[in-house]
Order: structure tokens, then C-alpha cells, then sequence
């Protein structure tokens, strides 16, 4: 069992989003996006974070950056606590960690060559590398990531989609990191184009080692990239596990409502199957329910859910759950 | 006559500084009473471009031509008047974005009450009730309460709930869907399909539904149009389009889909390059350049549209019959 890369505990992200008037006063409104989440990602192990919008998946994968200020919990990498390095050293660490972004046009600079965009991490961080190493590194990253090297002089909006989301991937592992957050990189490509991002982000993490924290809303994607699955819902952990675990013997009825939910390209099975539907929306998260969030629209739901958040269990190797019901679905 | 909508040899284009994009090419189809034709393709493909040029809503630098008939009635190329008379009553259409697609300034009741008025010539107090009872059949709860509201005020399946409610008020014989749970959330979604079908089952109305989702295809269609590059690719009955897809295209997109029931991780296979630009097509068939199968032919002859064993199964494609068994190129990058 290898020591974790990166172990996040009790991490809350809270916005304050209330109206100030000129003289005080005012309403506070606090909107707990991220509220209490803890958990482990080892080397080289791939962490899929799913739920619906507004969960506070994304918000959990900047706070894990700390590109979102925190306010609460800790996040040890490699042991030393982020909270406690000051500006420079957090700097020097960040080269570690990179990020890939859903829109892939819009997180290129339209003005920079791709070129440019790829060896900037690099030219940061080492500013000492001879412009010929730069251009070479560059070129091969570009081939790395099935990007062809002679356009290294061509501008983002001159690619598709798909490529752009290559070139993104090339600016994030230039460096060698050893952790990506990818949020939602594969939601604005045509699915023809997803199976080859999501296969060239598998190959190069088997190659250069590193972890993946995989946003998604698609729990078929999360399912095919991930080792581990943490489900949130407004801003909690629902439930976590192991890949086949999760899917296979989901204990929260939320993620087998999510699982159900998802429909599968076979007539047969999707033409006959019982799917758990779920009342309603999301509730606000600027008034989410008392006790447990999902007990509104949950169909086991029972007194004691209003009253009490259920605590994260471990109910079995590497499965946790947060359910005063928890079990398997018995078609509610 | 059974058909409600009919759809011969139609052709869109778009005028544009570089020359015309040909969007669809020479598309023909028909959709019968009560039945749900799923249209699935990439961006690009002409999907939605097909119903746009159906609904007269083409931009201002498209044009289309060819015929398209709404139960026996032609209604391309006729007057905005003689259009209107047909759209939003016989043919009604709900998009992807309800927020875009609703008017922000205005309460769900004139919105909803317009239509009637305008179509049904209903006095104001008819078309509110008629409006209210429309938005219970969609299960919005508190119809009477929640329809003197604004647009912002209703969540994201809400909204789509009120534009559903909306496209059904005169009694559509044919609802077209673009992408209608696109921008929703998977349990959302669920909630939206399952109400078309219910919709679907109690009004016997056709449904165009289209998507890029084949998970949706195969829960809702009864039959399915794959689009390629502004043409037909594939069509037929939907069991038979997923248990043997017979284009390399309609093969390509199932295998690169992961899926929840899969037994293992296998890596995906993937459709190698991109899509054509249509301004730019190649010689030939337009997927050839993507095609694991491709062969001399494919590039000098482009495949016409046709009929293969069963009635209303038809691919675009020269091979006689795709056996699965030929593994695709894997990873090739343009």
C-alpha cells in the first residue's frame, strides 16, 4: 500500500453570496459548495467525481488546487500541508499539479501560437532551457499527445474541438505532474471524439504515472477511467468506492438512482427497463434541506433523515457510504 | 395516408463569403402517425438543419429545397402566412435550451395563451385554462399558481416541462425534439423521456427526436436516421440499427460509446480524425477518410442511399455486409 499523493480532509469551500447594503447590514447568504469532504488519492490512481450540477464537483476540483480560497479543512500532498506553505513554495509545487478545463477553445489564449501555449508552463518553471530545448520538448509533447509537430506555429481557433482538448492536455503534462484534475474534458466533444481523449489520457497516465481527479456528470466515462468514484451531492459525500464496487453494488439511493437514471444505447434493455425516477430538482444549495440533502427527493427517506446528516461508514473494503437507509435497491 | 411528415430529396444550404456549406444533401424520409423517428449524428451532421429548414427557421443566408409535405400539405417554399398556419399547430418544435428558447419578459401565461389565441381563436379566459390544464398534464405542480411566473423563475427541467406543454397546446400531429434533454441533468433527463413517452402514448402524436445521445435513441425511437456529413448514412428499425449496425459510421459511434453494463474495462474503440468540413467534402464517400473498411470505390464513387434487406432498411455504403469482424484503426490523428 503506497502512501497517499494527496489526502484532503474535511475540506469545506463556502461562498458568501449575500446582498451587503452601502451602510451594513443586509442579509447573509452562505452557500456551502463544498462542505466537509475527505479523502485519499494515492499515485497513479484515477479519482472520478460525479454528480449532477451544482454538487460542488468542480468547485471540490479547483479547492484541491487551492485556486479557490478554503474555508476549512486540510490538504497534505506528499505530507507537507498546503495551508502552510507560503506563496513561493506553493508556486514551486504547482508545476506538480495542472488542470484540463471543458471548454477547450475557450481556456486557449486565442493569441498565442499553440506553440507558445504548450512551452509556457515549461519556459515558467525552468526559464533557464535554451530556446531550441523548449521547441524540441515542445514538439514532442505535441506528437505525445497525437497533435501533428509543424503546426506548432498555428493558432487554437484553426483546430477542432477535439484537438484543442489535445493541446490542453499537452500544456498540463509538459512539466511532469504527478496530478491532474480534469474537469469535465470530454462533455463538449462529439462522442466520437471522446473515446480517443479518454483513451489518450489513459495511455498517458499508464506511461508517466500520474493521478487523474475525473470530473464528469457521465457516469459511463467516470466508469471506464477511474479506479475509485466519489459521488457528491450538494457539496457532500453521498457515497465512495472502488470502481466496480460503486457500480456494481451501489448502496446509496442516490448513486442507484444516478445509475438507473443513465440511459443505455440497447433498445431491449432500455425499452423495458424499471428506472428509479427521482422526484423533482436539485434542491437550492442556498437552502438546502435539514439532516440529510438528498432527503427530499429520496424514496426511503424517513424522520430521521430531516433530523440528522448520516456520518460516512465504511461498510466494506474501500465502499463508504453516508445513508441512514443504506442497502441495496430494491426498486423503491 | 399515414405519413404525417414527408421529406423528399431536400437540400439546405448556407451562402457564405467562402462559398456554400451544403448542410443537408439530398435527404427524403417520412415519419408515420404515432411513430418516433430518432436522428442521431455528430455536430455538423445536418440534424438539426433538417428541422430547421422544415420549421422555416433557416438563417437568414440559408435556403432549402426539394418538398416537404405535413400531412399532404406542402410547406416548403410557401408564404410565412400559409407557414404559420401549420407551425405551432399541426407541427410544433422544442429545443435544447429553454431559457433561450422562452420569452424572459413575459409571464408563461401569455406565452402559453398566445398560441391558442392565435390558433385557436380562444378567448383569453379559455386559452388561461386550456394553458392550465396543459401544464398539469406535464406534471408542473401548482400549474395554477406557477403560471402567472416568469421564465427564471422555473429550474432547468421545469422550463423544459413549460416548452413541452407549449409545443402540445393546438394538438400537434408531429412534435420535433432537438436535443430536448440535452442540457439537462441525468435524473432530470429520466424524468423528461419518461413524460414524452407517456405524452407519446396518450396522443398518438409523432415524434422527430433528435440527438447525439444514443442511450436516449434507444429508450425512445422506434426507428433511427444516422447523419453523416449532411446526408443519410443509415436508417431502419432501431433493434436492428443497434444489434447490427450495417454502416462503418453507425458501428464506429456504438463501439466508442462506453457503456454502465459493460462487462470489464476494454479500451474504446475509437473513430479516428474528425468529422469533414462541409464546405470541403471528399471525393466519394464523405467517411472514407475515417473508415477502417474503405477501398478503392469509396473514393471515386459516393455511395447512394440503398435498400438492404428488410423494407425501410437502407445504408449509404458499398460494402455488402459489415461483419464486425475487421477491427478499426485505432488512434489515427489528422
Amino acid at each position: 500500500m503506497s502512501a497517499p499523493l494527496l489526502s484532503v480532509s474535511d475540506l469545506k469551500v463556502h461562498f458568501d453570496v449575500g446582498r451587503k447594503r452601502l451602510f451594513g447590514g443586509g442579509t447573509p447568504a452562505v452557500v456551502k459548495a463544498v462542505d466537509g469532504v475527505s479523502f485519499d488519492l494515492k499515485p497513479g490512481e484515477t479519482l472520478g467525481l460525479v454528480g449532477e450540477s451544482g454538487c460542488g464537483k468542480s468547485t471540490l476540483g479547483r479547492a484541491v488546487l487551492r485556486l479557490l480560497p478554503l474555508k476549512g479543512g486540510r490538504t497534505v500532498w506528499l505530507g507537507q500541508d498546503l495551508a502552510k506553505l507560503d506563496a513561493d513554495a506553493m508556486r514551486g509545487l504547482r508545476r506538480e499539479m495542472q488542470i484540463i478545463f471543458q471548454d477547450p477553445l475557450a481556456s486557449l489564449n486565442p493569441r498565442m501560437t499553440v506553440g507558445q501555449i504548450i512551452a509556457e508552463p515549461l519556459t515558467t518553471f525552468q526559464p533557464n532551457l535554451s530556446a531550441n530545448d523548449v521547441k524540441a520538448r515542445v514538439k514532442a509533447m505535441m506528437a505525445k499527445v497525437g497533435l501533428l509537430p509543424n503546426q506548432v506555429n498555428r493558432y487554437p481557433h484553426e483546430f477542432s474541438g477535439g484537438q484543442c482538448q489535445r493541446i490542453g492536455i499537452a500544456r498540463a503534462i509538459i512539466n511532469n505532474p504527478r496530478l491532474i484534475v480534469c474537469d469535465e474534458p470530454v462533455s463538449a466533444l462529439d462522442v466520437s471524439i471522446q473515446a480517443q481523449i479518454v483513451n489518450l489520457l489513459m495511455d498517458l497516465q499508464k506511461e508517466m504515472g500520474m493521478s487523474l481527479i475525473f470530473i464528469s456528470h457521465n457516469l459511463a466515462i467516470v466508469r471506464h477511467i477511474s479506479h475509485r468514484v466519489m459521488v457528491l451531492y450538494l457539496g457532500k459525500v453521498m457515497e465512495i468506492a472502488d470502481r466496480d464496487s460503486l457500480y456494481k453494488n451501489p448502496l446509496h439511493p442516490y448513486t442507484q438512482a444516478l445509475n438507473s437514471a443513465v440511459p443505455v444505447p440497447d433498445p431491449e434493455i432500455e425499452q423495458s427497463k424499471a428506472r428509479i425516477v427521482l422526484k423533482g430538482d436539485l434542491p437550492s444549495p442556498l437552502n438546502p434541506p435539514s439532516g440529510c440533502p438528498f432527503r427530499t427527493r429520496c424514496p426511503r427517506a424517513t424522520e430521521i433523515c430531516a433530523q440528522e446528516m448520516p456520518e460516512l461508514v465504511s461498510t466494506g473494503k474501500d465502499h463508504m457510504v453516508a445513508c441512514h437507509h443504506a442497502g441495496p435497491p430494491h426498486l423503491n | 395516408m399515414n405519413n404525417v411528415l414527408e421529406v423528399t430529396n431536400l437540400n439546405t444550404s448556407f451562402w457564405t463569403p467562402e462559398g456554400d456549406v451544403n448542410a443537408v444533401n439530398n435527404v427524403s424520409f417520412s415519419i408515420q402517425r404515432g411513430e418516433t423517428l430518432g436522428i442521431v449524428g455528430e455536430s455538423g451532421s445536418g440534424k438539426s438543419q433538417i428541422f430547421m429548414s422544415i420549421m422555416g427557421l433557416l438563417a437568414s443566408n440559408g435556403r432549402a429545397t426539394g418538398s416537404v409535405k405535413v400531412t399532404g400539405t406542402e410547406i416548403l417554399g410557401v408564404a410565412t402566412a400559409d407557414l404559420n398556419k401549420i407551425r405551432g399547430a399541426r407541427m410544433s418544435m422544442i429545443f435544447q435550451d429553454p431559457m433561450t428558447s422562452l420569452n424572459p419578459y413575459l409571464t408563461v401565461r401569455r406565452q402559453m395563451t398566445e398560441v391558442l389565441m392565435t390558433h385557436k381563436g380562444m378567448s383569453e379566459k379559455e386559452a388561461t385554462e386550456a394553458s392550465i390544464r396543459m401544464l398539469d398534464q406535464v406534471q408542473i405542480p401548482e400549474a395554477r399558481r406557477r403560471v402567472n411566473m416568469h421564465p427564471h423563475e422555473f429550474s432547468g427541467g421545469m422550463r423544459q416541462r413549460v416548452m413541452i406543454a407549449m409545443a402540445l397546446l393546438c394538438g400537434p400531429e408531429i412534435l420535433i425534439a432537438d436535443e430536448p434533454t440535452t442540457a439537462l441533468d441525468v435524473t432530470v433527463q429520466a424524468q423528461i423521456l419518461d413524460l414524452l413517452s407517456q405524452l407519446r402514448r396518450d396522443n398518438g402524436m409523432a415524434i422527430a427526436l433528435i440527438t447525439h445521445d444514443l442511450g436516449v435513441i434507444a429508450g425512445l425511437a422506434d426507428r433511427v436516421m444516422v447523419m453523416y456529413a449532411g446526408g443519410i448514412a443509415e436508417e431502419g428499425a432501431v433493434r436492428d440499427i443497434f444489434k447490427r449496425p450495417q454502416h462503418p459510421y453507425t458501428e464506429g459511434l456504438l463501439r466508442s460509446m462506453p457503456r454502465l453494463d459493460e462487462t470489464g474495462i476494454n479500451r474504446l474503440q475509437t473513430i479516428g480524425g474528425q468529422p469533414p468540413n462541409l464546405q470541403n467534402l471528399p471525393s466519394g464517400c464523405s467517411f472514407r477518410e475515417r473508415c477502417p473498411y474503405a477501398f478503392d470505390r469509396c473514393i471515386n464513387e459516393r455511395p447512394a442511399l440503398r435498400e438492404i434487406g428488410a423494407p425501410g432498411r437502407a445504408k449509404a455504403c458499398h460494402l455488402d455486409e459489415l461483419s464486425g469482424a475487421r477491427s478499426p484503426k485505432i488512434g489515427v490523428v489528422a
